[in-house]
């Protein structure tokens, strides 16, 4: 503060703390190996165009079910379309799941959580409630029944599962937000006249918003595998998307002469899942104070 | 999944919690039932029916009335046991559901045996070991475990162990030449062929489980070792361990006949859990492993677009998920000294 | 003199990873006396009488000598310490409210001792602790034995603690603040009742705390720890006429009942003392 040449040098507090934390992570083999597969999946579904060998429709009835090699780095389904090109663009299509997924739930979760939080009462009982409704179904088969009323698509499996995965973040979200409702600087917003709308707003879904985008990252792995599950029963994306687990679906009818098929599709899921499993996991220590220190 | 969980808010309030989240149930599954875009009335009588027949059916189904009326019918049917035909079976679906619970049940008891026995042993082992190499092999073997696709990986044991090796029985309960075999009394077909003293039967039987529920047990397995791990370190950070060591206690001892003792009511609520969302794995599991169970009821349901025995079906998840946390809140407080 | 129960010199002990040690050459003997050992928090004294009973997961421990009755403590087993814990040597903690596994009866936990350390019957062990029970002073052992930690006081909790550490009759017992955690009013009718025990049956004790006038009333020697060290050695009953500087301000920092109203005194550290040889 007291010098202003020391200033002109920092980065933003936001992206100094990320930088910390990505640092904090990459010192632990495991969130290290989280990292680098998300950050493998960013790129290979940016560049999906010049990484791909083949289009990812384009079938060649001649060269059906090819095993791996001869131009065909995965080999090709049952009608000729090359398997490691639709691998890729399928990244496009898992990326879009756990982006819009994840900007669905966040503000959903995020705004019933604090209102809840911070009003307390009646409207807490009632929103919470809800919450508890939703809580009580285990979340595939409640995407399943939403998805079946819908109608199959890619778009409605978003849907369900956007659905079926906002109240952990909005049980979260309160949480936070009831332990500052009673802070010092909230009260002095409230002698100020301010709205309660304006201080959820305003004051307290910034300073719940770090543990809400954690979890957020902890539930893509489940959004992934829930996607995937839905593709798999045919009520998600549907063919001929090179969505990975619609690529499993397809593919077991031919699983135990042509492997290839149902493999990579299979590897890829699991890799993407597991690397955000394990980032999540890394995340909670990094961001857990306690742990901090002991390193 | 840990936070899956329904908090019932003291005794007193108990049942009233039960009646609102049942009520709330009913009220999502009716929702979901009339107000979303599949036409019930097609599914019935498919889509080049004339106009009166249309007509006519959509009457006979209520459709006419006001939303709040068919609310009040549905909650009336619910309540006396009806939840209607299946269009599929032609069976009344809750006849259909009872019919195929209990292969679902057999696999789902499995399952949870193994993903206790191995998630709970695991648990311990990490958290006696943290922080050190053990503790970060369990972590990444269980978060494998809860990583993996498990329709996928199903399909992959299928082709390893049974195409390739010849180790387990394939698809279904048994195999095919011993379909019918055996009476139906239980349903559970381990206890039917025991009953009938058809030992072949039976091991068949166990053949062809023991892929299934390893691979749903290893994905459970993963949340009950994680939740076992903490609260076994929460109860080694106790000052009581430091006094069993004091009065000679080995480190085995203390760790099994102290702090374990002390978190078997903690786990028991989380195993109950776990089984609860058994039922999703069993889902998928079952679609793969051509199981003739509740998963697969469910899923051909949902193809065939049968909107009143899917949502039969989740209502029925949903129940059993209250009973379940229920079931964990009544035993945490039977078997806590502290709650009594 | 007879012979000595604990003889140590030069004990050094540091905690994994911590950069420097935590107990640094501490030295004394003790026969079949009652010794305090008195110093702030974090002078290490607690870490000794953890490391007496070798219970200090992944620290280091060094010492010239560490002879307990015939035993060197250094080299024993964790196999043969298993039975100098608890039969030979036991700890008092501080707090029965942390210290007992809250959902087994109390009882069992006493009896737990015993069984442990002789051949003997479920039924044997309860008699004993039984006995134990009623030697600690508690009106009803028998009610009580079938109690939970939650259901009976902090007294009686201590009470309970003292009766399972002493059960198997032990050459010598460390008592952690043994009364630190209790109330005021029932903190001289524990200590009374374990100064009896410790007597009757000529037990060592060390008394590890940080209230001057305790241990003052209860030790016959006391030893003042500070970072680490042992500062100075003293019989109670000459507490007053302590020489080094930090004995001195910590008695000046102690109120007294009718005495002036002035400020009481602050202590005021000297580098020194870091490294001043006892």
């Amino acid at each position: 503060m007291s010098t202003s040449t020391e200033t002109t040098f920092r980065l933003p507090a936001p992206i100094l703390a990320l930088k910390n934390i990505v640092l904090f992570l990459l010192k632990s083999p495991t969130s290290a190996f989280g990292l680098a597969v998300l950050t493998l999946l960013v790129l290979v579904a940016a560049f999906a165009p010049l990484i791909a060998t083949h289009e990812p429709y384009a079938q060649d009835l001649a060269l059906t079910l090819q095993a791996p090699g001869n131009g065909h780095l995965f080999g090709t389904d049952e009608l000729g379309r090359d398997i490691f090109s639709r691998l890729v663009w399928g990244a496009r299509i898992t990326l879009t799941i756990i982006f819009l997924v994840s900007i669905v739930v966040g503000p959903i979760g995020l705004i019933i959580g604090t209102t809840a939080g911070y009003l307390g009462g009646k409207v807490d009982t009632v929103m919470m409630r809800i919450t508890d409704i939703f809580l009580s179904f285990p979340s595939l088969i409640l995407s399943l029944a939403f998805v079946a009323a819908l109608g199959p698509s890619l778009n409605n499996a978003i849907v369900a599962i956007a659905l079926t995965s906002w109240p952990p973040i909005a049980r979260l979200a309160r949480a936070e937000a009831m332990t500052f409702r009673k802070a010092d600087y909230i009260s002095a917003a409230r002698l100020q006249g301010a709205s309660p709308a304006r201080i959820i707003f305003k004051s307290i879904m910034p300073m719940c918003l770090p543990s809400v985008l954690i979890r957020l990252t902890l539930n893509m792995a489940t959004v992934i595998l829930t996607a995937a599950g839905l593709g798999f029963l045919g009520l998600g994306a549907q063919p001929p998307l090179p969505e990975w687990g619609a690529m499993i679906a397809t593919g077991r009818r031919y699983m135990l002469d042509s492997w290839w098929l149902v493999t990579f599709p299979g590897i890829s899921i699991l890799t993407v899942s597991l690397a955000f499993n394990l980032l999540g996991d890394g995340l909670r220590d990094a961001l857990d104070p306690k742990q901090m220190n002991r390193r | 999944m840990s936070h899956r969980r329904i908090r019932f808010y003291g005794a007193a309030g108990q049942i009233g919690t039960i009646a609102v989240t049942l009520l709330g149930l009913l009220l999502l599954t009716f929702f979901i039932g009339r107000l979303m875009p599949a036409d019930p009335v097609r599914a019935i009588i498919g889509e080049d029916a004339t106009r009166e027949t249309y007509e006519q059916v959509y009457r006979s189904l209520g459709l006419d009335r006001p939303l709040w009326e068919q609310f009040f019918y549905y909650l009336r049917d619910v309540f006396t046991g009806n939840f209607g035909t299946s269009i599929r079976t032609g069976q009344p679906v809750i006849q259909d559901i009872l019919h195929v619970m209990p292969a679902t049940i057999e696999l789902a008891t499995f399952a949870i045996l193994i993903g206790a026995g191995l998630g709970v042993p695991l648990g311990v082992f990490a958290a006696v070991n943290k922080d050190r190499w053990p503790d970060h092999v369990v972590r990444v073997f269980s978060l494998f475990g809860h990583s993996m696709p498990i329709f996928w990986t199903g399909m992959i044991a299928l082709i390893v162990f049974y195409a390739h090796f010849g180790l387990v029985g394939g698809s279904g309960r048994m195999d095919q030449f011993y379909i019918g075999l055996v009476d139906e009394r239980t349903g559970f077909l381990l206890i039917d062929s025991l009953i009938a003293g058809e030992m072949d039967v039976f091991w068949s039987a166990v053949n062809h489980i023991i892929l299934p529920a390893t691979l749903l047990g290893y994905s459970s397995s993963a949340y009950i070792t994680r939740m076992t791990r903490s609260f076994m370190l929460d109860q080694l950070g106790q000052e009581y361990v430091t006094t069993a060591r004091v009065k000679g206690l080995s480190r085995n001892q203390t760790i099994w006949q102290h702090a374990f003792i002390n978190i078997r009511v903690q786990l028991v609520t989380i195993i109950a859990l776990a089984y609860g969302s058994l039922l999703e794995g069993a889902v998928l599991i079952e679609t793969v492993f051509a199981w003739p169970g509740f998963g697969q009821y469910l899923t051909n349901n949902l193809i065939t677009g049968d909107m009143n025995a899917v949502m039969t079906c989740v209502l029925i998840v949903g129940v059993i998920f209250i009973g379940l946390n229920l079931l964990s809140d009544v035993l945490y407080r039977i078997f806590d000294p502290r709650t009594r | 003199m007879e012979k000595p129960i604990l003889e140590l010199e030069n004990l050094r002990i540091r905690y994994g990873g911590a950069s420097s040690e935590a107990v640094r050459g501490v030295s004394f003997t003790l026969g079949r006396e009652r010794l305090g050992i008195v110093g702030e928090s974090g002078s290490g004294k607690s870490t000794v009488g953890r490391a007496l009973l070798r219970l200090l997961p992944g620290a280091t421990i060094t010492a010239d000598t560490l002879r307990f009755g015939e035993q060197d403590l250094l080299t024993l087993s964790e196999k043969e310490m298993l039975k100098v814990r608890g039969r030979r040597m036991s700890m008092i903690l501080q707090d029965p409210k942390f210290s007992l596994n809250p959902i087994r009866r109390v009882g069992d936990q006493v009896a737990e001792t015993y069984l442990r350390h002789f051949k003997c019957s479920k039924a044997e062990s309860r008699d004993k602790a039984l006995i134990m029970l009623e030697a600690v002073k508690i009106r009803d052992p028998k009610r009580v034995y079938d109690q939970y930690p939650h259901e009976i006081s902090g007294g009686m909790g201590q009470r309970v603690m003292i009766a399972m550490m002493l059960l198997a009759d032990p050459d010598l017992v460390i008592a952690d603040e043994p009364t630190s955690a209790l109330d005021v009013t029932v903190r001289l009718q524990v200590l009374n009742i374990l100064d009896g025990l410790v007597r009757d049956r000529g037990i060592g004790l060390i008394m590890i705390s940080h209230d001057l006038n305790l241990v003052r009333n209860f030790c016959d020697r006391v030893l003042i720890m500070y970072a680490g060290r042992v500062v100075e050695t003293l019989a109670a009953r000459d507490l007053d006429k302590a020489e080094h500087p930090y004995t001195r301000g910590l008695l000046a920092a102690q109120p007294r009942i009718g005495g002036g109203r002035a400020p009481l005194a602050v202590l005021d550290r000297q580098p020194e003392w870091l490294e001043e040889k006892a």
